[in-house]
């Protein structure tokens, strides 16, 4: 009772990184509220899949396993995880915020009458003190999310409704092993206590899903262009640079826009949130909703022939100069040096 | 469908996506009065599936439904110019401060009461962002939802819609009555249409007409009437409304402001360059 639940998608048949990633942090709340981390994971044939769950440090995994659940509907799913929640009472429930869960987190939400906060990039727990009433609530979940298009940084509370729901980006959480040999219990769930006839009213036709293509988020080293790089003829030389270095290209949203990138390389509040050992922002002025998706990046270097660029309050390196005169020296000096 | 009736689920925004820096007051609250107020985007990709259902059938019916403040009854007027046929409003002061749970509640009564038998909204408001109000109309109805929708089409009494995930396309059939959400990958809405722009300039609901100049009532400007209704309209329980009603309460606001960090200054010239890839390649960022 009272656990933590971390709801887990599934993506290509495997868990989704998103899920995976909200493991981990799930494990570090568990231990920090002292309660227990559990997963729950719905679709059809899922014959072991807990065993790519437990790793993350996953004490429960309740698995509903039927052709029914094979792909995400929104009825069938809700009527399973809120019959589930009512009958477990966790005190916080975490999903993606993917077209996934932010279809269910909500309707779950509202059948639960439970606070859901949308696009969390912070996850912590603290207490909070009402004056009016002189309570103190001790150990809930700090919701801390960006609002009003990223200008504030709100942090949202659920005092008094269970489960404390929120979703987060894929991206924003890392995700770790805790250990490889850990082991959990299974718990089937017998959808039949909880589907009804009406919830199948929605069918579905057609899918069809692109597999993964470019994948900036994994990168260690990311080699991102902005409008500064002035075309898509210039962007070879992020191209380049990221092949010596053995990193990815990635862009901002007005390099995007001008098509000298595809969307799938944006980073930023609209875009992907990435972490790599090393970001150079090239041509990147630095606004806010572009910094969102990169700043708890472990070094950061900005090439950048305004001094003053946003950008170069957040960079450990500021290259004061021209893209097309820097990067090709980038280049040659790491060819020379490097072994 | 013949005769259908459907509701337009449509909020006034703050135009977050032109936010100067004036946008932000010196204790770090947001200065709502300098952003223009707009329609917001993807309700009226909404909006335009709604017209297109109309355009196709005899005797369709769309209605505007807002929550706000009294100035909200704007967005209204926005949608009656491209083709609604007519809207309420929902305001009152028990309403302020509801996150979208209550947001939801007092929706989903004025839907009750409006009776259609689709409801169309945006997939999400650009001043939060958060897609939920949708979903929790839908689960407040007891009905059916279908999000992420950018093209819909009838056959045979249920609703063919085809929506826009991270990677993909899935089509789905759904019965009536619905809720779908609406992509911004939907089509775009139509403009304005002179002759109603003529027709509803000055349609008005009682609180704006009660607040109007008296030039305008002695002009006897056609008064339209728009609906306005308050909590005892859709019967709501104040209890589930405003700051009370809502789950999650705001802790605590910061404003953005971006930390300087100790930063190394370098210029284009080779020698700071190299030194700059040995440094890199000694502390094994790179290499
Ligand atoms: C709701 C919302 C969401 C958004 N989401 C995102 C997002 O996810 N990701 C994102 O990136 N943006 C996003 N934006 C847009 C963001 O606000 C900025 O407009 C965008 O990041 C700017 O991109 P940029 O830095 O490439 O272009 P600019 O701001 O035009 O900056 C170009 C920079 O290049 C420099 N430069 C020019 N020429 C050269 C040269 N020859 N050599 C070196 N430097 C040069 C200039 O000094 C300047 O600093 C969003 C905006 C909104 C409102
Ligand atoms: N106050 C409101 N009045 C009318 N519709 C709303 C309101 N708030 C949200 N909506 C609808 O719900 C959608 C999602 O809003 P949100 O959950 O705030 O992102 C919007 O695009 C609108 O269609």
């Amino acid at each position: 009772m009272n656990n933590l639940f971390v709801f887990c998608e599934l993506d290509e048949g495997r868990p989704a990184e998103v899920s995976l990633e909200l493991l981990t942090k799930g494990r570090s709340l568990a231990n920090t509220l002292g309660c227990r981390l559990e997963a729950v994971i719905l679709g059809s044939g899922l014959e072991g899949i807990e065993n790519e769950l437990f790793p993350y440090g996953v004490d429960v995994v309740h698995v509903a396993d039927d052709p029914v659940l094979e792909h995400y509907r929104t009825l069938p799913y809700t009527s399973v995880i809120t019959g589930l929640f009512r009958q477990e009472k966790p005190q916080i429930a975490l999903m993606g915020a993917t077209t996934t869960g932010r279809d269910l987190g909500p309707r779950v939400s509202s059948a639960l009458h439970s606070g859901l906060t949308a696009d969390c990039t912070g996850l912590e727990t603290g207490d909070h003190y009402v004056k009016k009433t002189d309570t103190t609530y001790k150990n809930l979940l700090y919701q801390i999310r960006p609002a009003f298009g990223g200008n504030i940084i709100a942090t949202i509370i659920n005092p008094d409704h269970r489960p404390q729901m929120a979703t987060v980006r894929e991206g924003v959480m890392k995700r770790e092993i805790v250990n490889k040999n850990y082991k959990g219990e299974v718990k089937k769930i017998d959808i039949r206590e909880f589907i009804k006839p009406e919830d199948l009213a929605v069918e579905i036709l057609g899918r069809h899903i692109e597999p993964r293509r470019v994948d900036i988020k994994s990168a260690q080293i990311i080699v991102s262009g902005g409008y500064g790089m002035g075309s898509k003829e210039n962007f070879a030389l992020l191209y380049e640079l990221a092949s010596v270095l053995g990193g990815e290209v990635a862009a901002s949203r007005a390099a995007v826009d001008a098509g000298y990138a595809g969307h799938e390389r944006q980073v930023g509040q609209t875009g992907v949130t990435v972490r790599p050992k090393l970001y150079i922002a090239c041509g990147i002025s630095g606004q806010i909703q572009h910094t969102a998706g990169m700043d708890q990046s472990g070094k950061i270097i900005a090439i950048n022939n305004d001094p003053m660029a946003p950008i170069n309050n957040i960079a450990d390196y500021v290259i004061n100069g021209d893209v097309a005169e820097v990067i090709p020296k980038l280049i040659k000096h790491y060819r020379a040096n490097a072994r | 469908m013949n005769g259908i009736k459907i509701v337009v689920l449509a909020k006034q925004v703050p135009d977050t996506r032109n936010v100067g820096p004036d946008a932000m007051k010196a204790d770090g609250t947001v200065n709502r009065s300098v952003l223009p107020a707009i329609f917001n985007p993807e309700d009226l990709n909404a909006l335009e599936q709604a017209l297109r259902i109309k355009d196709s059938y005899e005797g369709v019916t769309v209605t505007l439904l807002t929550m706000g403040p009294v100035r909200a009854a704007e967005i209204i007027r926005e949608g009656l110019y491209r083709g609604a046929d007519d809207g309420v409003l929902l305001t009152d002061r028990a309403f302020a401060g509801s996150d979208t749970l209550a947001t939801s509640y007092a929706l989903a009564l004025a839907v009750r009461r409006l009776a259609p038998d689709l409801v169309l909204g945006g997939r999400q408001a650009i001043d939060g962002d958060t897609a939920q109000v949708g979903p929790q109309v839908a689960e407040k109805l007891g009905w059916p939802q279908v999000t992420y929708a950018e093209e819909m089409h009838f056959e045979g009494g249920r609703l063919i819609i085809r929506r826009r995930l991270e990677r993909g396309v899935e089509t789905v059939s759904a019965p009536l009555p619905l809720v779908v959400t609406v992509n911004g990958t939907a089509p775009a809405c139509r403009y304005r249409n002179a002759r109603l722009l003529m027709k509803y300039k000055y349609a008005r609901t009682d609180t704006e007409l009660q607040a109007e100049s008296s030039d305008y009532i002695a002009a006897g400007r056609p008064a339209v009437r728009l609906t306005e209704w308050g909590v005892e309209a859709i019967s709501a329980d104040p209890e589930q409304l405003g700051i009370s009603g809502s789950p999650t309460k705001v802790k605590e606001i910061e404003n953005v402001i971006l930390q300087a960090k100790e930063s190394k200054r370098l210029t284009a010239s080779d020698r700071d360059i190299e030194s700059l890839v040995r440094e890199l390649l000694e502390n094994h960022t790179i290499g």
